[in-house]
């Protein structure tokens, strides 16, 4: 398979930035629930939307009512909300929440919601500040025929919006995964609004009770539903951080063509040519390694995930380099809330935490190659 | 189909390949570069060489009658792989092939492609590039090396500097100025002449890796045959940036070939009670896999005519920079054991002169500056200069 995207790839591209520009521009979405101090952080009648697009179906099997197509299609609609900055519960519901739920008996009762984009899903692993998904201490015990959940959780994306929240918790089986209603008796959520007004939540378990059929795939299974989860969730971060630093770029190499000091175009500069030309170069790098990312999940190829951990982190950076230069190169007016670049520079650092940093990622695959 | 093909390719390497060419290349004496003068280092090596060049193989995606195997880019991709699956080695390190092949394959008359690209293919003339003058580096195009119509022959004066191996090459694919009044990009031809002529005499440069890859390059009274310009007269700068391409593309490729997948795989030891080290190798390795799938991405978009004209510029300012960051590390993680420069242990100093030689890398072809002035002006749009 080729690395660039073949004429239906492009087809969806179009459609999704068609639809990202419209109606998912920032003023639209981003500014309007920020500036209205909406307790969800984005539009209900959006997500919607996304489902009439088909958008919410990409990852869902055929047979399961979606469209049965893969991790580079949603990593296709991902660029397009980075580039826009798109508030949207799509990355956490149709990618990792998806993906976690491939193969179980569990779909049956989700995917629905999730293709009708009524379902918000939420996924719930962080428990300090740094995502450390090894050493997870929730506790799951058994309890009555199912099982009695403790613990807190935080970053839980759109977690004080989610109808459904997967759970990580150790049991004496090992690693399991749950499946958490809103509502549950005991489960407290505090919603906290993050720097790039998405907002997070803090869980704090205090002896939820769960059933036994709220267990992902099987009790002490646990690792390879989080697997497919974090691998989706990766991947997908990775191409929206491609975006969002796309964007970025783009935004300052306009900037250098229209701003003049010293009685010539700052583009003129060589100091500024170069920067711009080391950005665009990493940037490009970091778009090939997460189509491979992507390609190889799609595949089944053992090697994915080593490239899954390569795109997170080379994303990543390259996307914080983007932000970075994007405010600098703007000088002043970078620095307004008036002027997107900031809003860039806040959701790549959002997005940069979200499921392990680039040192996580490379520690990662460090450990990956043996040393 | 291309399962057919990729049987029949298995098949066909299984039994041609010699062992000896499954084998990691050690050193340059392992690389083989044809010629007139060419000396294989055993019989296993001009065996390869002569069964590849038969079929076609040494240049799959050129056109058979120019002595190519006439492969699709998906073909040439799978045999391309399938040598990678047995670790098979390039027949044929050659400038024919990398530079000067897609410059005649474009600008060359039918009478130039017919009668030079199959000695290409075959390896049979070694060539080497004249491009850099003491006086025109980076500014290339000031280049001064006269070259004077004299009705039935041209008359090269003039010197070349950095000639790759122009002390082991045949031929010379050369810039010269054939109109001195005309502006600086409209006065330059391409030149193509044997190095055996009288008057051509080269010096190889002692660089600070103790070898010497390149030469000054001198040309006292060289008379030319007048067909021997490819493309028109002084038009040469047309060729001469396509060649440079080209150029860019290999040598974006040398911080890839028979690398290991994992720098601090190879390392491991080292890195186990540094963390700091580790932590840098980490990282590098990020870049190296991350760069690795835009080679990939690079070439699938040339072969479909997709790749933007100005991004081996980018690939080479990247391909380089990683390539100097990847031995630096290693310098770091081998330590003192890496700083001996003579003994038996080191392979005579293998990693510090393979270290030193790659601060080249960002200096020819163009350097890592001029790089990134043409993807500024030339992708990005940016104004001026």
């Amino acid at each position: 398979m080729p690395l660039y995207l073949d004429d239906d790839q492009t087809m969806l591209r179009d459609s999704a930035r068609s639809f990202m520009t419209g109606e998912g521009a920032i003023a639209k979405q981003l500014r309007h629930w920020r500036d209205s101090g909406c307790s969800d952080g984005f539009g209900h009648a959006l997500w919607k939307q996304f489902a009439e697009m088909g958008f919410t179906g990409i990852l869902i099997d055929e047979a399961d009512g979606g469209l049965g197509l893969g991790h580079v299609e949603a990593g296709i609609v991902l660029e397009e909300i980075g580039r826009n900055l798109t508030p949207s519960p799509f990355l956490v519901s149709a990618v990792a929440f998806v993906a976690a739920l491939k193969g179980t008996k569990l779909r049956e009762r989700w995917y629905p919601g999730i293709l009708a984009g009524e379902t918000v899903a939420a996924l719930a692993v962080d428990e300090g500040p740094k995502h450390r998904p090894e050493a997870i201490a929730m506790r799951a015990e058994r309890s009555g025929n199912g099982f009695s959940l403790s613990g807190s959780k935080q970053f839980v994306v759109q977690g004080a919006s989610a109808d459904v929240t997967l759970v990580a918790a150790a049991t004496d089986e090992g690693l399991t995964l749950f499946a958490v209603e809103k509502g549950a008796r005991g489960l407290e959520v505090e919603g906290v609004r993050l720097a790039d007004s998405s907002i997070g939540a803090r869980l704090t378990f205090a002896a939820v009770e769960v059933d036994a059929d709220a267990v992902v795939g099987e009790v002490g299974g646990g690792a390879a539903v989080l697997a497919r989860a974090l691998n989706a969730g990766r991947t997908g971060a990775a191409a929206e951080l491609v975006g969002v630093g796309s964007a970025a770029m783009d935004m300052t190499v306009d900037y250098l063509k229209q701003r003049k000091q010293f009685g010539r175009l700052i583009g003129e500069f060589q100091a500024l040519q170069f920067r711009s030309a080391h950005l665009y170069s990493e940037l490009e790098i970091a778009r090939a390694a997460t189509l491979k990312a992507q390609q190889l999940l799609d595949e089944g190829n053992a090697e994915a995930e080593a490239m899954v951990a390569v795109a997170k982190a080379k994303a990543g950076r390259a996307s914080q380099l983007a932000v970075q230069e994007g405010v600098q190169m703007h000088g002043g007016i970078g620095m307004t809330d008036e002027y997107d670049i900031g809003l860039y520079m806040k959701r790549d650092r959002v997005l940069n935490e979200l499921f392990g940093d680039p040192a996580y990622q490379a520690d990662r695959l460090a450990r990956m190659k043996g040393y | 189909m291309s399962d057919q093909f990729r049987e029949d390719v298995r098949a066909w390497l299984a039994e041609n390949c010699p062992p000896e060419m499954r084998e990691p290349v050690r050193d340059e004496s392992d690389m083989c570069w044809g010629g007139r003068n060419a000396r294989f280092k055993n019989e296993a090596q001009k065996a390869w060489l002569d069964r590849m060049a038969a079929r076609g193989w040494t240049v799959p995606d050129w056109p058979a009658e120019y002595g190519g195997g006439g492969l699709s880019p998906a073909e040439t991709k799978i045999l391309k792989q399938e040598m990678a699956r047995i670790g098979a080695r390039n027949p044929l390190m050659s400038f024919g092939i990398s530079m000067l092949g897609p410059a005649l394959l474009k600008y060359g008359s039918e009478a130039q492609k017919l009668h030079y690209l199959p000695q290409i293919a075959r390896g049979e003339i070694r060539w080497c590039q004249g491009y850099s003058e003491p006086n025109a580096g980076s500014d290339l195009a000031s280049l001064q090396t006269k070259c004077e119509d004299k009705g039935d022959h041209w008359l090269v004066n003039g010197q070349k500097v950095w000639t790759s191996y122009a002390d082991k090459a045949d031929w010379i694919f050369c810039l010269v100025r054939t109109d001195p009044a005309a502006p600086k990009h409209q006065g330059i031809s391409f030149l193509l002449f044997d190095m055996a002529s009288p008057g051509v005499s080269t010096r190889p440069i002692l660089l600070i890796s103790g070898s010497s890859p390149f030469c000054e390059t001198f040309f006292d009274d060289v008379k030319v045959p007048k067909d021997q310009v490819v493309g028109a007269v002084n038009k040469g700068w047309d060729v001469a940036k396509y060649l440079l391409g080209h150029e860019r593309e290999m040598i974006s490729g040398m911080g890839l070939g028979g690398q290991a997948e994992s720098l601090g795989a190879a390392f491991a030891d080292a890195l186990a009670g540094d963390p700091v080290l580790r932590a840098d190798v980490a990282r590098f390795d990020v870049d190296a896999i991350a760069f690795r799938a835009m080679s990939e991405r690079f070439i699938d978009e040339l072969k479909a005519g997709r790749a933007h004209p100005a991004q081996p510029s980018m690939m080479k300012y990247a391909g380089t920079e990683l390539n100097k960051a990847r031995h630096e590390l290693v310098m770091a993680a081998a330590g003192s054991n890496a700083l001996e420069w003579e003994s038996e242990r080191s392979n005579k100093g293998k990693a510090a002169r393979e270290w030193l030689r790659t601060k080249a890398n960002s200096i020819e072809g163009g350097t890592s500056e001029v790089q990134l002035g043409i993807i500024a002006k030339r992708i990005l749009e940016l104004p001026g200069a």
